[in-house]
């Protein structure tokens, strides 16, 4: 599935939710699924620190293609968080670096990457991106 | 009985009538900033379309007129605070700036190599940056005073830490996280004993309680206007006379000045050596506004019905399992810091604002005190006397739903 199908996925999945319990019911729900992850990764070099809540972002890089983790200490930041590695997760640079998260807004949650919400998530975009300009620059030299 | 009519009240407030999501917006981030009553909203409109001229040396209508308002503004504040004499209020873009001030034009005079500064455990960080780098500046040592798991700071070790090098000591007049009510008369008298000058953040004390700087006896005390039903970018400085007239100047500019050449300056008298360049004029005039209006009302019928209010919340939000409190002093202002057992303060608080209420969440700029008790952060409900017994109730029912949602 390419990084817009995905985004397309979402939104039709968040369709359903007619009011915000439930939206954000899924969200406490994806955040509470969502494996925590391994002490040994949540250290500081993983760290995205916000003012309100803290993410943690680990990637792998195989076969030309960028794998993330990520954990948060507030569930619903999570759940966000689980929202765009699903989205970004398996592709190669080239594909992150042209692709934007779109489907926040669609499903309105923007306000959540908005810098003035503090919770590291707008951190976590684009240290995704970053990642993914270091990984191309590693595997075309 | 209510002592005051808030349902009367609430209507001065033109945004507590606003809706945010889907009803009617429970305002509980008071301590953060407070809300504006129409007359303060409608004499800034009205300076800005009447009067607007700027203040000092105009020789024309216009600028007569704002500087009489604002002198007038400087006279409403010396009564407010019962300062003894105008030239000791100087107006400041805030508290934060009135102790930027003082840690720098003090500091300057008064603190040198070796010497030592005292603050307390709970101080919001406006009131340890400052003294921390003045203390960097001059290879000063800043000494904490502690407090106890109650958030009550203890006296005796403030007794102790008080040595023949301690040139100031600045507290809290109530702590932002804590809600504690610092006995700062008695740590002025301690103070003073050893002939130690104290200043008073007076950040989220001056709109709960009656300050008397006079009674008091303390040697600075700062307060923001915005905290205090007054427009932003406004705050005062009190400094006893004796201390303005020997401290430098803090910013140079106009309107500080006596006259000026190039071999050298001399300085204008107070308060206006502390006043350098364009202040916020209109803002000043909103501020004495704001404090005629608590006037108006009665400083003692808010004070008396914030209290009975506070005992309200306090009984329902301890009446909630699972809830953990942080600030439990006997002599508590109506701040609530908290967090719901294992949901974190971030969780709580955007669920909270889902439901239309407005809280704080995170450390309040109290680091310290967050690593006291090895949190992240609370979520903080902070009082005002537009608040009512419904909205807690409200409140109450809320946080019953957040622990459902993350059960």
């Amino acid at each position: 599935m390419t990084i817009d199908e995905t985004q397309n996925q979402l939104v039709e999945e968040f369709s359903i939710f007619t009011d915000w319990t439930d939206k954000y019911g899924y969200l406490i729900d994806l955040g509470k699924e969502v494996p925590e992850m391994e002490m040994k990764f949540k250290n500081k070099q993983n760290l995205i620190s916000g003012c309100q809540s803290q993410v943690w972002l680990y990637t792998e890089f195989k076969d030309g293609r960028i794998y993330f983790h990520t954990d948060s200490d507030a569930i619903l930041t999570k759940g966000l968080a689980w929202l765009l590695v699903k989205v970004y997760n398996g592709h190669t640079p080239d594909e992150i670096l042209e692709t934007e998260p779109w489907f926040i807004e669609k499903i309105d949650l923007a306000q959540h990457l908005s810098p003035t919400r503090s919770n590291g998530l707008l951190a976590m975009v684009k240290k995704i991106k970053i990642y993914a300009m270091a990984y191309k620059a590693k595997s075309s030299t | 009985m209510p002592s005051i009519d808030v349902q009367q009240l609430r209507l001065d407030f033109p945004l507590l009538q606003r809706k945010t999501y889907n009803r009617q917006i429970v305002y509980f981030d008071n301590a953060a900033t407070t809300q504006k009553p129409s007359k303060v909203i409608d004499i800034t409109s009205e300076y800005y379309q009447k009067y607007n001229s700027n203040i000092h040396r105009g020789v024309h209508y216009l600028s007569e007129k704002m500087t009489e308002a604002y002198e007038n503004a400087r006279s409403t504040v010396q009564k407010f605070i019962n300062a003894q004499h105008i030239h000791e209020v100087i107006f400041t873009s805030g508290t934060t700036d009135s102790i930027n001030l003082v840690a720098f034009s003090f500091g300057e005079k008064f603190v040198h190599e070796g010497d030592e500064v005292i603050v307390s455990h709970m101080e919001h960080h406006s009131n340890i940056v400052p003294w921390q780098m003045l203390c960097e500046r001059k290879k000063a040592v800043l000494k904490v005073i502690p407090m106890n798991p109650a958030g009550v700071l203890d006296l005796d070790a403030l007794e102790s830490l008080i040595s023949p090098k301690t040139k100031i000591v600045s507290v809290a007049h109530i702590s932002n996280s804590l809600g504690t009510i610092n006995p700062i008369d008695k740590i002025i008298a301690i103070a003073h004993k050893h002939n130690v000058p104290v200043m008073i953040d007076g950040a989220q004390g001056i709109q709960h309680s009656i300050v008397d700087v006079q009674k008091l006896d303390c040697d600075f005390y700062a307060f923001s206007g915005h905290k205090i039903y007054g427009p932003t970018g406004i705050g005062v400085l009190y400094g006893k006379e004796k201390w303005l007239n020997e401290m430098p100047p803090y910013r140079g500019g106009g309107d500080m000045i006596k006259n000026v050449s190039f071999e050298k300056t001399v300085y204008a008298d107070l308060p206006f050596k502390f006043e350098a360049g364009t202040t916020n004029f209109i803002g000043a005039i909103g501020l004495s506004t704001a404090l005629k209006y608590l006037n108006q009302i009665g400083m003692d019928k808010i004070i008396a019905y914030e209290e009975e209010l506070k005992l309200y919340a306090h009984r329902k939000l301890i009446a909630i399992p699972n809830l953990t409190f942080y600030g439990s002093s006997d002599k508590k202002a109506g701040i609530f810091s908290f967090l719901i057992n294992k949901i974190h303060h971030f969780d709580t608080g955007l669920m909270l604002d889902k439901m239309d209420i407005a809280v704080r969440t995170g450390t309040h700029c109290t680091e310290p005190v967050m690593s006291f008790f090895g949190i992240q952060g609370t979520v903080r409900v902070s009082l005002s006397f537009y608040n009512t017994e419904d909205e807690i109730d409200y409140l109450v029912e809320s946080i019953n739903k957040v622990k459902q949602l993350f059960k």
